[in-house]
């Protein structure tokens, strides 16, 4: 149970996706105009992983290996199609504003690494939990970029006004907006890794002083 | 056929709606090779060589078969497939011609079969030129412009990118913002100067 758990958490801290792994960029950046947005392109891209990730492991043993990768990508063609039909039907006004990013999750590059890396290699239960367990990563990681996006270029988070009299930055929920906030985040995440690194080889010759 | 909207598709797709600066379509190559111009520029043109021939053969699939057959729901399935054996094609004779070219690509050869550009196009024409399933008139001298001009727009980009790039390997930069995080901000920096164009009008 814990290794599953493992699986789990992996891919919310430190096989993160977006920040630890920097995939799937192009929907992260075009859809994170705003939370509900993010949790909608979120919530497709979990469903495209988790029924791609159980076909392609419960498969691994028949698909051969030199034509894998035209299987997978049918196997996920399927379900991003599968998905299409889903929200224009029950969420016309989401598949409106994601826009030309539903189809194109099939060319998610998180979706077919998880599918090389990890599904053809492991068990459907194991593959299950790898792949909400990313999903749910994606998922943070969209929400973190939107609330940021949205909050300083439109002053809203979930549509709500935050502050009062706050003049906002339309050019965060435009393109260069989108460039610059993952830009940031992933500089300020190194900073806090390199620290982190410093930080224990200070320790190592401190203690390798003592002896 | 009037050469205004072919002009109006150029403007467009290389200028204001750029695929990597203002769409986000192809990010991943683009931060990934464009850190020499040599590479950066034969990348870019391998991807509008597949940008061109994939619109070209996704409209005769989306002319000839979806829409006759009532099955435009497959698009996506249709399209990546097709797409994907292209890919193929032209790996294989990158391979053969020029095996230099080959080792530098590694990964990301492969990956112009993810690339949303490619795909990205095919989507966008099929659904600005066929409107409820009728087709535009004209509709396949445009798709093959927009698909040429993406194309270009996406080498102009790359072209760009790693012009600043080369030079900023001789600079000094903050040790977390190498690479990476400062490609996105110079991507960020060059896509608002883009917008710049989006006042052009016809």
């Amino acid at each position: 149970m814990s290794s599953l758990w493992q699986e789990f958490k992996k891919g919310i801290t430190i096989e993160n996706p977006t920040f630890v792994l920097v995939l799937g960029l192009c929907p992260t950046l075009a859809v994170s105009t705003s939370v509900q947005n993010a949790i909608g392109m979120g919530a497709a891209a979990t469903f495209v992983l988790l029924g791609s990730n159980i076909f392609i492991s419960a498969l691994r043993n028949f698909i051969p290996d030199r034509i894998r990768i035209p299987c997978y990508i049918v196997i996920i063609a399927t379900f991003v199609t599968i998905n299409e039909m889903v929200m224009k039907a029950y969420f016309p006004v989401l598949n409106h504003s994601l826009g030309i990013f539903v189809p194109l999750i099939v060319v998610n590059c998180i979706v077919l690494g998880r599918a090389e890396a990890f599904a053809s290699k492991n068990k459907v239960i194991n593959s299950i939990f790898d792949a909400l367990g990313m999903g749910v990563g994606f998922t943070i990681a969209l929400i973190i970029i939107a609330s940021i996006r949205e909050f300083l270029g439109n002053g809203t988070i979930f549509g709500i006004a935050l502050l009062k009299g706050f003049e906002p930055i339309t050019m965060m929920v435009l393109a260069p907006g989108a460039l610059f906030t993952i830009g940031m985040l992933i500089g300020i995440i190194n900073f806090y890794h390199l620290k982190k690194k410093t930080h224990k080889e200070i320790k190592k010759v401190g203690c390798n002083g003592c002896k | 056929m009037d050469v205004s909207k072919l002009v109006m598709i150029f403007i467009s797709m290389v200028f204001v709606n750029n695929f990597i600066l203002s769409k986000f379509l192809g990010l991943c190559s683009f931060i990934g090779v464009s850190k020499e111009t040599g590479p950066a520029v034969s990348m870019g043109l391998a991807v509008t060589f597949v940008t061109t021939m994939s619109s070209i053969i996704t409209w005769f699939i989306y002319r000839f078969v979806l829409i006759p057959f009532n099955i435009t729901y497959m698009r996506t399935i249709f399209f990546i497939l097709v797409i994907a054996t292209f890919v193929q094609l032209v790996e294989m004779f990158i391979r053969k011609t020029s095996p230099h070219l080959y080792k530098f690509f590694g990964i990301y050869l492969p990956l112009i079969t993810v690339n949303c550009a490619v795909l990205g196009v095919a989507v966008l024409n099929s659904q600005t030129f066929f409107l409820d399933r009728t087709v535009v008139k004209g509709s396949f001298v445009l798709s093959l412009t927009q698909g040429f001009f993406a194309g270009i727009g996406y080498c102009l980009a790359m072209l760009l990118m790693s012009g600043i790039r080369e030079r900023l390997e001789l600079v000094e930069v903050p040790q977390s913002f190498k690479d990476v995080p400062l490609a996105f901000i110079i991507a960020s920096l060059m896509s608002l100067s883009f917008m710049g164009f989006s006042g052009f009008k016809f």
